[in-house]
């Protein structure tokens, strides 16, 4: 009975097994019909990927990533850098930034800037991607729409200049009293409410690009928003634009300049912020550039591709808090930190990341001055680290301050893998030098400018990226009204020093204004500039004249192309 | 069953109207707005930008045209993408996500209780310690961390096969769709795997297995019969907010694969505080998950008459 029991329970035991192979198999049946089903659904939504090539020379087209969907490609309210990316390729103002970087002519084939007015001759031949010529009226009415309230355009500040733009955009004048006119369709007058010497780096913004009335009025509402949505001035067009998904541009055939739009195709065929995502990408060969974060480096280099790298313009730096009853608005206090860190240090041997700049003023290296960069023509002033100075520094603070001891220090920055580095380094310098107690504040994004925009914090890690080629676009940060002055500094001296470089119109006189801010940011302490950003990234060897921007379009591939011997 | 399934359906109105709620005083009292960015803008230019989107009103006005709005099925315009409604972002990627997210539930469902299965027939022996083991890492290792390895793996294969074996990113076919979906419900698969395995055991020592075993049923019957389906009632318990749940969940997997599907809207619109696109996704899911809760007790009646209610 009982050895009966075992050999059945054995028998049982293998049909069983049968039976739940049998399963497996009918599950496997199953899965292959759902997945021919999902197939066919996923078909018909049509938000299918363009099959993606890196760089396929039959087609003369290549492929890349975006690091998110372009939020906006209204120009008249773009503010971000993907959407400045597209909005680079495919459309095109009154002038542009050549391969020198370099201001030269594009829809406007020459221009003059006098004290009172800006005028812009368009060149004939430009025209709008459905072939009507582009005419001055298309400026007009974008930066009219620009400045009207209800638009809401966080970037209509920079039509300041022009006369009545505040006034209209403040609601108090209609946009039809903006200081602009065309005497013919191929002639642009701009009247200026001061005198503004850059006024021409002013137009290569986006928001200066041109928008036609009548095909915006033609969308209803939804200018920008889809491929049909959209007219283009520039060397592409979008053939097809699927959100969150692809973006296929194609050249302009109405395009004027055939020196630029030499690709057939660019294919965005990926969108996606994960830089581990975008280099396998390229590792598969399904796209042609890819950005290197520090996490990917090591690979890169140990499969010995060539690594290009470039300071994307950006500076970051140390802010004080300089309102009351904040320890920071002691000058030796700030002094103490100026003396003990050592930005060399933290660029070199703790961020240890390739293209970064160690920070020695707000001002980078790239800005041009009167005829070198500004950064030549006006050195910036340095100290030497020395602990023991900074601890003489500190003494005296404590000494005005009348403390017995310094309370906690609240760091605020970014929650992101290279700030945190930062802050962990800041934090153990100032204790170790200085004895100071530095607590870090981590605030993901809107908080953090929350936070920033209070002034709940000690110390804040802080950056600016230039929105246009002057160097006002930095120099004005630390004026007393500048809302992005946020350690809100104040000192009427400066205040006078911006004036000057915003109004004078003889370029000498506002770059010695330039280099007068920057020896007062030193001597005074205003903020500590810890260091230029610099981006690294691996192209295809076949794809070459690609251009790497630190304004208007970061990645330019309008004059690149490939070349099949490489 | 009408009475109880209407009953439900209103219990599920007013949750979903909880979920609205919350999320939007929550929200709002979250620090910083959807307008504050990198650069400040000047007072007027903001003040434009509040009377655009009607954040110049008060809370409890905005709250009550908001909920006036939803109730006509309208989320309003997205802060960060200004040219789309979130009706339309809902609509055009949600599918994805579901497509994406129907596989991952069925290799989910159908690996967990195969494996389930398995490792309660071969207990305390090789098979189930192996299965067992795998189930741990897969309960236990991150998401992001099996999306990036298993990406590294398909371009090694591809790199090694010198063609294109299975597409390293991307949405459009069913071959973009296959290791996503693997990587998407492998967390819920371990999990069900484990739960398989328990209620197998326990239904093994139960009265009427034995009753079933003296009556002399075949074996076969008694598993597939008896045992199975028996064992199958708590995996289905766990199903509905599993599949609210890969749906939602998808985030990091549609990153690393470049699929354009809501779950990143999801997560991004929360670090953007972009209201409209919150509020939009949140009360979407949110109803979402109470139909699939509400679906799956029906179900669970029709499978077990144990817990059916009485008319």
């Amino acid at each position: 009975m009982r050895s009966k029991s075992t050999s059945n329970s054995n028998t049982h035991s293998n049909s069983l097994s049968r039976q739940l192979g049998l399963y497996f198999v009918l599950a496997i049946v199953f899965v292959a019909g759902l997945l021919l089903a999902l197939n066919q659904l996923a078909g018909l939504m049509g938000t299918a990927t363009q099959e993606a090539q890196a760089v396929d020379f039959a087609n003369n087209s290549i492929s890349a990533v975006l690091r998110e969907e372009p939020p906006q490609l209204d120009s008249s309210k773009a503010t971000d850098s993907t959407s400045g990316l597209v909005l680079g390729h495919i459309m095109e103002g009154l002038l542009r930034m050549d391969l020198q970087d370099r201001l030269s002519p594009a829809i406007a084939e020459r221009w003059e800037v006098t004290p009172t007015h800006a005028t812009f001759w368009l060149r004939k031949d430009a025209k709008w991607s459905d072939g009507k010529p582009i005419s001055a009226a298309d400026f007009i009415f974008a930066w009219q729409l620009a400045l009207k309230p209800e638009t809401g355009s966080e970037y209509a500040s920079l039509l300041y200049p022009i006369e009545n733009a505040e006034a209209i955009n403040t609601g108090k004048l209609p946009a039809s009293a903006l200081g602009v006119s065309a005497p013919d369709p191929h002639t642009l007058v701009v009247k200026l409410t001061r005198p503004i010497a850059f006024f021409d780096k002013l137009v290569v913004f986006p928001t200066f690009l041109p928008i036609r009335e009548d095909f915006y009025n033609a969308t209803q509402g939804r200018f920008g928003s889809d491929a049909k949505d959209l007219l283009y001035s520039g060397p592409y067009t979008i053939k097809s634009w699927v959100h969150g998904a692809s973006m296929l541009l194609e050249r302009n055939p109405h395009y004027w300049d055939s020196n630029r739009g030499k690709l057939a195709q660019i294919n965005f065929a990926y969108i996606t912020s994960d830089a581990t995502a975008t280099l396998n990408f390229f590792k598969d060969e399904r796209i042609a550039l890819a950005r290197l974060q520090a996490e990917n480096l090591t690979e890169a280099l140990r499969l010995k591709w060539p690594i290009r790298r470039f300071a994307d313009g950006t500076v970051f730096y140390l802010e004080f808090n300089h309102r009351e009853d904040h320890l920071s608005r002691n000058l030796n206090f700030r002094k103490a930190i100026q003396h003990a860190l050592d930005m060399e240090e933290l660029v070199y041997k703790v961020t240890k990341l390739p293209g970064y700049l160690p920070g020695k003023s707000l001002f980078p290296e790239w800005l041009i001055g009167v005829e070198k960069t500004l950064r030549e023509e006006y050195p910036a002033s340095t100290v030497t680290v020395d602990s023991a100075k900074a601890r003489a520094y500190l003494a005296l603070a404590k000494e005005e301050l009348g403390l017995a001891e310094f309370p906690e220090i609240t760091l605020l920055t970014s929650d992101n893998p290279v700030s945190n580095i930062q802050s962990e380094w800041l934090q153990e310098v100032l204790k170790q030098t200085l004895g100071l107690t530095i607590k870090i504040d981590k605030q993901i994004f809107k908080q953090r400018l929350a936070k920033m925009s209070s002034g709940e914090f000690g110390l804040l890690l802080g950056g600016w990226g230039p929105d246009y080629n002057d160097p006002l676009t930095f120099g004005d940060l630390f004026a007393s009204w500048n809302l992005n002055n946020r350690g809100r500094y104040k000192s009427e001296q400066m205040d006078a020093l911006i004036a000057t470089a915003q109004n004078a119109t003889a370029t000498p006189d506002r770059m010695k204004a330039f280099g007068a801010i920057q020896q007062q940011l030193f001597d005074d302490v205003v903020i500590l500039p810890m260091y230029e950003r610099g981006v690294t990234y691996v192209v295809h060897p076949q794809l070459k004249g690609v251009k790497r921007r630190v304004i208007g379009a970061e990645t330019d591939y309008t004059y690149a192309y490939i070349d099949p011997d490489a | 069953m009408l009475r109880y399934t209407l009953k439900r359906l209103v219990l599920g109105i007013l949750t979903v109207w909880f979920i609205a709620t919350a999320t939007f005083f929550g929200m709002h009292a979250v620090p910083g707005d959807p307008l504050s960015n990198d650069k400040s803008t000047t007072a007027q230019i903001r003040a434009n930008l509040e009377a655009k989107y009607g954040l110049d009103k008060p809370l409890l006005t905005q709250y009550a045209i908001y909920l006036k709005n939803i109730s006509q099925g309208d989320f309003g315009i997205s802060f960060t993408q200004e040219n789309r409604k979130v009706n339309d972002i809902i609509k055009e990627h949600f599918p994805i996500s579901a497509i994406l997210g129907i596989l991952a539930i069925v290799f989910a469902a159908l690996g967990g209780i195969l494996w389930g299965a398995l490792t309660a027939l071969y207990r305390n022996r090789w098979p189930d310690s192996v299965i067992m083991f795998l189930v741990i890492l897969g309960i236990s290792v991150p998401s992001f961390v099996i999306a990036a390895i298993s990406q590294m793996f398909l371009v090694n294969i591809n790199t090694l096969a010198g063609t294109t074996v299975l597409p390293v990113g991307g949405w459009g076919t069913v071959w973009h769709m296959i290791v996503p979906a693997m990587v998407l419900g492998l967390s819920t698969m371990a999990y069900l795997t484990r739960l398989m395995r328990s209620s197998m055991l326990e239904i093994v020592n139960t009265d009427y297995i034995r009753t079933a075993q003296s009556k002399g049923l075949p074996k076969t019957r008694i598993f597939s019969r008896h045992q199975l389906r028996n064992a199958i009632l708590p995996v289905v318990t766990v199903l509905g907010p599993a599949i609210a749940g890969i749906t939602t969940g998808g985030f990091v997997v549609e990153i690393v694969f470049a699929i354009p599907g809501l779950g990143r809207y999801f997560v991004e619109a929360i670090q953007q505080l972009d209201y409209t696109v919150i509020m939009g996704t949140t009360v979407f899911y949110g109803a979402f998950l109470v139909f699939m809760v509400i679906l799956v007790d029906l179900l669970y009646g029709w499978i077990d008459p144990r817990v059916r209610i009485n008319p």
